[in-house]
């Protein structure tokens, strides 16, 4: 796959880094998490695997999406390299609320990242969950339950060296105080993903910026530290989307 | 400085006093207080394996990374803390604070859990319960410090975690218990402040005898985040940082002392903080391709222009004219004659009182052409 300025922002893949997307009602960072979910699937040598907790749409809802970017969900559901949780519909089966229902999601989790890890040839799995806000719907508004949640997912990370990326909306919380649970994925994040419209406001050819913050240190081939946040502009296609500096026009 | 700090907890509080206590704050705009605690537990190890501390080992309580993180990190300076004698533990509040994998486990859900090292001396299953996690600290601290008397250090990662868990009173609480034992040497803990109400921050504080706080070099200006000056202010304050450290003395007097904390690749590097930096810090001046700043010489020539008419302030009246001749005018006019040295002079009448000085009118605006 070749680099575009996300992915060289992003760095070389590296497991075991915590991604948090954050996005607003102005500019969604769901094509983030297309792209990303695409580049996790994307391995040749098929070693990855996809847990994807979907608090927000459907399957068929980033099948269509991502077929039109060249990738087939339902190949890579039917072949165990992804494993997609749709929370719409196990909630209400479920009839759990509150901590009993995250816990016993994680332990979903847990399960599924054992039996991948233990089937031969898997190395490395993604957890991504679409979205947190959503997640703290099902925690009937306790910020505090859905850290404990998110806790037990980083310590995926530690223990099986998993990668997790979260998307949360920026502006659904007061703006009055920071709120914790923001200001704590921030803090715990690796890489912090921003999208937001342009300050001059809508506009046909860019549809708004990523600030892509990357905390590892990272040296380049002489030795000097490689920047750590970039910005730019992205226009978001039918198949695909276009990164770009601003004020370079992409033709 | 910081070495200053590492001093003092390797050399512990006197006999009958409290542990000295470090608080190390910082917020989301220069989060460098995690490098700043690594740094710190550093150099205690090496005191301590160096036999300078009257301390035997390191408590760590660790909440938001990974035990794992602490065993690579310490490897990476050149501790070994797996195969070596022991001289430090970890209390493990991170794998299962709340017991989650645990009950999971019991039902049959997952398979298995952490198998640990031996660095992890146990796993803390309820991080609520604080009068556990109290006792679990002093029973791993005994082990360390071997006979009665023997000391150790402990070091929390973070505190901010633990007040997720409990009230601001138990945790104040537990850092004045650990403070007040006579085993604990020294003690030291990590805090996002921005975390937090205000209130709780400073009830920590007010526990700690050592506040090491970790600010930004300079804030960006408010606008836009494309705004590249604002992008490598950002950059610069994930890699950079006032560490800000403030004492007090046990005559009640309270020192404050700054340097400039840098993060590299091989560690945190502290320095004497440099003026220049916040000269440039401190400059609103976008960058741009033309110079909107004045020189030494143009500032210079500016002060000695003299500005024409009214505009000079030496004292005289405005006078304006009104088109007849009084007898004070001619005495000025004959005062002025006789003073006169020769030179040119422009006497200037405004012309009436209505016309504002400097006017931007045309005076050619009423012709009709």
């Amino acid at each position: 796959m070749s680099m575009n300025l996300l992915d060289e922002a992003l760095g070389g893949g590296g497991g075991g880094r915590v991604i948090l997307i954050e996005d607003c009602v102005e500019t969604s960072g769901a094509f983030v998490v297309h792209h990303l979910l695409k580049r996790s699937l994307s391995n040749p040598h098929s070693s990855d695997v996809v847990v994807f907790l979907s608090f927000a749409n459907p399957f068929s809802h980033y099948d269509r999406i991502l077929r039109k970017m060249g990738c087939n969900l339902v190949i890579q559901r039917d072949n165990k390299r992804l494993l997609f949780f749709d929370m719409l519909m196990l909630k209400r089966a479920d009839g759990k609320k509150g901590e009993e229902l995250l816990l016993a999601l994680y332990g979903e989790v847990q399960k599924a990242v054992e039996v991948c890890l233990s089937r031969e040839g898997i190395q490395h799995i993604t957890l991504i969950i679409d979205d947190i806000s959503l997640v703290e719907v099902d925690a009937n508004g306790s910020s505090n339950l859905v850290l404990d949640f998110l806790h037990y997912c980083y310590t995926l990370t530690a223990q099986f060296g998993c990668s997790l990326i979260t998307l949360n909306h920026e502006d659904v919380y007061s703006t009055v105080d920071r709120p914790a649970l923001l200001l704590q994925s921030e803090y715990l994040a690796d890489v912090v993903i921003k999208a937001e419209p342009l300050a001059t406001g809508l506009a046909a050819d860019v549809h708004g910026q990523l600030t892509v913050v990357n905390k590892g240190l990272r040296l380049d081939g002489s030795g000097n530290s490689i920047s750590r946040i970039r910005n730019f502009h992205f226009k978001i296609k039918e198949t695909s989307v276009d990164y770009f500096y601003p004020g370079s026009q992409l033709k | 400085m910081a070495e200053w700090i590492c001093r003092t907890l390797r050399d512990g509080g006197l006999e009958g006093e409290h542990a000295p206590a470090l608080i190390i704050k910082d917020t989301i705009r220069c989060p460098l207080s995690s490098f700043v605690f690594d740094h710190v537990l550093s150099q205690l190890s090496s005191f301590i394996l160096s036999n300078k501390s009257q301390s035997k080992g390191i408590v760590l309580v660790a909440l938001s990374r990974s035990p794992l993180y602490y065993q690579q990190f310490l490897k990476s300076k050149g501790y070994d803390v797996v195969d070596s004698p022991c001289w430090i533990k970890a209390l493990d509040c991170y794998s299962d604070p709340l017991g989650w994998k645990s009950k999971l486990v019991e039902s049959g859900s997952i398979l298995n859990r952490d198998p640990g090292s031996s660095f992890t001396s146990s796993l803390c299953k309820n991080v609520r319960d604080l009068d556990n996690l109290f006792s679990s600290i002093i029973e791993i601290g005994k082990e360390l410090a071997g006979d009665g008397k023997g000391r150790f250090v402990v070091a929390i990662d973070s505190v901010s975690e633990m007040l997720r868990h409990t009230t601001v009173s138990s945790v104040a609480a537990l850092l004045s218990n650990l403070r007040s034992h006579d085993q604990v040497c020294c003690l030291f803990w990590l805090l996002h402040s921005d975390l937090h109400e205000t209130r709780a921050t400073a009830a920590l504080e007010y526990m700690s005898s050592m506040q090491a706080s970790v600010e930004p070099m300079a804030l960006p200006a408010n606008g836009q985040i494309g705004n590249s000056m604002n992008l490598s202010l950002m950059e610069q304050n994930y890699r950079r940082g006032k560490f800000c450290v403030r004492v007090k003395r046990r005559n009640g007097r309270v020192r404050m002392m700054f340097e400039e904390l840098c993060v590299e690749i091989s560690g945190v590097k502290f320095a004497p903080v440099s003026s220049e930096d916040n000269v440039i810090s401190q400059s609103l001046v976008p960058k741009v391709q033309f110079n909107l700043q004045l020189s030494e010489k143009e500032l210079n020539d500016r002060a000695k222009v003299v500005l024409p008419f009214e505009h000079q302030d030496n004292g005289k009246t405005t006078q304006i004219y009104d088109g007849r001749k009084s007898l004070n005018e001619d005495e000025t006019e004959i005062h002025e004659k006789v003073n006169s040295s020769g030179k040119g002079e422009i006497i200037y009448f405004r012309d009436s009182d209505d016309e504002m000085p400097d006017s931007d009118e045309d005076p050619d605006d009423d012709l009709d052409i």
